[in-house]
C-alpha cells in the first residue's frame, strides 16, 4: 500500500496519544516536501473510519488499486493466452487430419497446413480478407458478413452463417491430400464447435474432432472419445450420385447394410447429441455450407 | 509453528471443514469434480485465492468503513478472482477451459467471503493468511475425494491414466454415468459427513426440536 496508509495505520494503533504527536512529528519532516500535495489525503485517512469522507476515499483507493492489478494482469497476460488460443486451434486441425505424431509437436505438424479463405456464397478461394484477423464465428453475428437462414434450411440450429470461412489445405495449395473444414451446430445443451476433414477425392472422411462444447459428460460428451471418432475415417459423405448420404444413425451400424459406407453409430444415450452432429456435419457439407465450394473443387473450377 | 498457529491451519480439514461441517462451497463442489486434474486445479485456485484475499484483506482492516466492508471484500476477492482466472488461462490451458466459469464463480464461494468476514477483518495479516490456507486445504481434501471418486468410478481413470479399463475402450469396466454427473457429487459428500459425523460424534449437532410423545390417555 501507499505511505499514506501505512503512516494513518501507525496513528491508529498507537493509543498513547503523545505517540501519534511524534511519529508524525519525526516524519512529516522527511515526507512533506516529497509528497506535501498528499496532505488531504492524509487528513481524510485521519478521520474516523465511518465518515462520509473517509468511506469515498478508502473506496476510490481501493477501485484504483484492484483495477490497475487487474489491467495489469490481463494485459501482461495476453501474448500468453493469445498463443495458447491459436496453438489449441492448430492442435485441432493437425488431430483431426491425423497428423500428430507421438511426439506431439503441434507447430512441427501444422508446416504442412496451408490456411485458405473461402467466400461460401460463390464457392471460391478470396483474397478479399487477407491480412485481417478473421473469425467466423464472431463474423457471424455481424449483419455485413453473414446471413440469416430460413428457419427449414437451418437445420444445425445456427441461427446465422458468415459469408466467409477459413479451411485448411494439407501438403501442398494445389494438389492437397485432405481439406480441413470448420463446422459448427447444435447439440443437445450447447453448439458444438470442431472441424471434418476430407480427402483428396473430396468424399471420404478422414477425421472429424470437436474442440468446444458443453454436452452430458459420460453421454453426449462422449463425441470426444477416440474410438467414437475413429468411427468416421473412411465413410463416405457423398454417395456416387454426388448426393449427400452421411449420417449418424441411432444404434450401432450394420456393416451388411449397403448404407453401412454412409453411417456412423450414434452414442448411447446421448439421441439428441448425435442427431445434431449428424445434422451440423449435413448441414456444412450442403448447398448452404461448403456445397458450393466442394462442388466447385471436384470440377476443378477453383482458382 | 505455536499451538495456535497450528489450530488455525489444521482446524478446518476435518474438524471445522468448509464443505463438511459448515456446509459451504457445495456448488462448485459438484460442478468441477467430474475429473481429478479438474478437481485439483479449483482447489489450487480457491486455496490462493482465500489465502490472498484474507491477508489483504486483513492488512486494511483497520481502515476498512463498515458501512462499505462487504463491498471491499468482493472488491478484492474479485479482483483476485480475475487476476487467477487470467494466469491459468495463460499457462493452464487445456484444464482452464473445462473449468470454464467455475474460476470466475470463485468469487460467489462462501468459503471465500465467510473467511474474509469472520476471520480477516479481526486478525493480523500473517494468522489470517494462515487462516486461509487451512481453509483452501479443507475445501481441496474434500473435492479432491470426490474427485478421485467420481472419475474412477465414472471413467474407470485417475488423472487420465486408465486404472479399470472401460468397455467403451475395449475393457471390462462398465463405467457408471451417474458418477459424471453432478447428483453423485451430493452422494458422496452427504456419505463423507455422515464418515466424518460417525468417527467425530462432537460435530453431530443437536435437533432444533424434539417431536413431542403423545400419550394414549390424551388421545382418547
Amino acid at each position: 500500500m501507499t505511505s499514506p496508509i501505512d503512516k494513518a495505520d501507525k496513528k491508529i494503533k498507537a493509543a498513547d496519544p503523545s505517540q501519534i504527536v511524534r511519529e508524525d512529528d519525526a516524519e512529516t519532516s522527511t515526507l512533506s516536501d516529497r509528497f506535501g500535495f498528499l496532505a488531504p489525503v492524509k487528513a481524510i485517512m485521519a478521520q474516523p473510519n465511518d465518515s462520509t469522507q473517509k468511506t469515498l476515499l478508502v473506496a476510490v483507493i481501493l477501485c484504483l488499486a484492484c483495477s490497475v492489478i487487474v489491467s495489469a494482469a490481463a494485459v501482461i497476460l495476453r501474448p500468453t493466452q493469445d498463443a495458447n488460443a491459436a496453438l489449441d486451434r492448430k492442435r485441432n486441425i493437425v488431430q483431426v487430419a491425423g497428423l500428430l505424431d507421438a511426439s506431439g509437436n503441434v507447430e512441427k505438424a501444422f508446416e504442412n497446413v496451408s490456411s485458405r479463405m473461402v467466400n461460401l456464397d460463390t464457392g471460391e478461394f478470396t483474397n478479399e480478407l487477407d491480412g485481417v484477423a478473421y473469425d467466423q464465428y464472431v463474423a457471424a453475428r455481424d449483419p455485413q458478413l453473414s446471413m440469416a437462414l430460413d428457419k427449414a434450411d437451418d437445420i444445425a440450429g445456427i441461427g446465422r452463417r458468415a459469408q466467409f470461412a477459413e479451411v485448411y489445405l494439407i501438403g501442398g495449395e494445389d494438389d492437397f491430400d485432405q481439406i480441413v473444414l470448420p463446422i459448427h451446430g447444435l447439440g443437445l445443451w450447447s453448439t458444438l464447435y470442431g472441424f471434418v476433414s476430407l480427402s483428396s477425392d473430396l468424399t471420404t472422411i478422414s477425421g472429424l474432432k470437436f474442440y468446444a462444447h458443453a454436452e452430458t459428460p459420460g453421454l453426449g460428451g462422449e463425441v470426444d472419445n477416440p474410438v467414437w471418432q475413429s468411427k468416421w475415417e473412411g465413410k463416405l459423405a457423398f454417395d456416387e450420385a454426388g448426393e449427400l448420404q452421411i449420417e449418424v444413425i441411432k444404434g450401432v451400424v450394420d456393416p451388411k447394410n449397403a448404407a453401412a459406407i454412409h453411417q456412423v453409430d450414434g452414442l448411447a444415450g446421448a439421441t439428441l447429441t448425435s442427431r445434431g452432429v449428424s445434422q451440423l456435419l449435413r448441414f456444412w457439407l450442403d448447398e448452404q455450407g461448403f456445397g458450393a465450394f466442394l462442388k466447385n473443387l471436384k470440377q476443378g473450377e477453383v482458382s | 509453528m505455536d499451538a495456535d498457529t497450528k489450530k488455525v491451519v489444521y482446524d478446518p480439514l476435518v474438524d471445522n471443514n468448509p464443505i463438511t461441517l459448515q456446509i459451504l462451497g457445495i456448488c462448485s463442489a459438484l460442478a468441477v469434480t467430474t475429473t481429478l486434474a479438474a478437481s485439483l486445479l479449483m482447489c489450487l485456485a480457491l486455496t490462493a485465492v482465500v489465502a490472498c484475499s484474507n491477508a489483504s484483506i486483513s492488512m486494511i482492516r483497520q481502515h476498512v468503513p463498515s458501512s462499505i466492508r462487504i463491498i471491499v471484500q468482493m472488491t478484492i476477492i474479485a479482483s483476485l478472482v480475475i487476476v487467477v482466472d487470467q494466469l491459468l488461462k495463460a499457462f493452464a490451458y487445456d484444464i482452464a477451459k473445462t473449468l470454464s466459469v467455475f474460476v470466475g464463480l470463485i468469487i460467489t464461494n462462501c468459503i471465500v467471503l465467510g473467511r474474509a468476514e469472520a476471520f480477516a477483518m479481526k486478525n493480523p495479516p500473517m494468522i489470517s493468511m494462515l487462516d486461509g490456507l487451512g481453509n483452501g486445504l479443507g475445501y481441496s481434501l474434500v473435492l479432491i475425494v470426490v474427485g478421485a471418486t467420481r472419475e474412477l468410478f465414472g471413467s474407470g481413470t485417475l488423472l487420465g491414466y486408465t486404472i479399470l479399463p472401460s468397455v467403451n475402450d475395449g475393457g471390462w469396466y462398465y463405467t457408471n454415468g451417474l458418477m459424471l454427473l453432478p447428483p453423485s457429487a451430493f452422494f458422496i459428500i452427504g456419505l463423507m459427513i455422515w464418515g466424518i459425523r460417525t468417527w467425530k460424534s462432537a460435530q453431530v449437532e443437536k435437533p432444533d426440536y424434539e417431536i413431542q410423545q403423545a400419550h394414549h390417555s390424551e388421545v382418547v
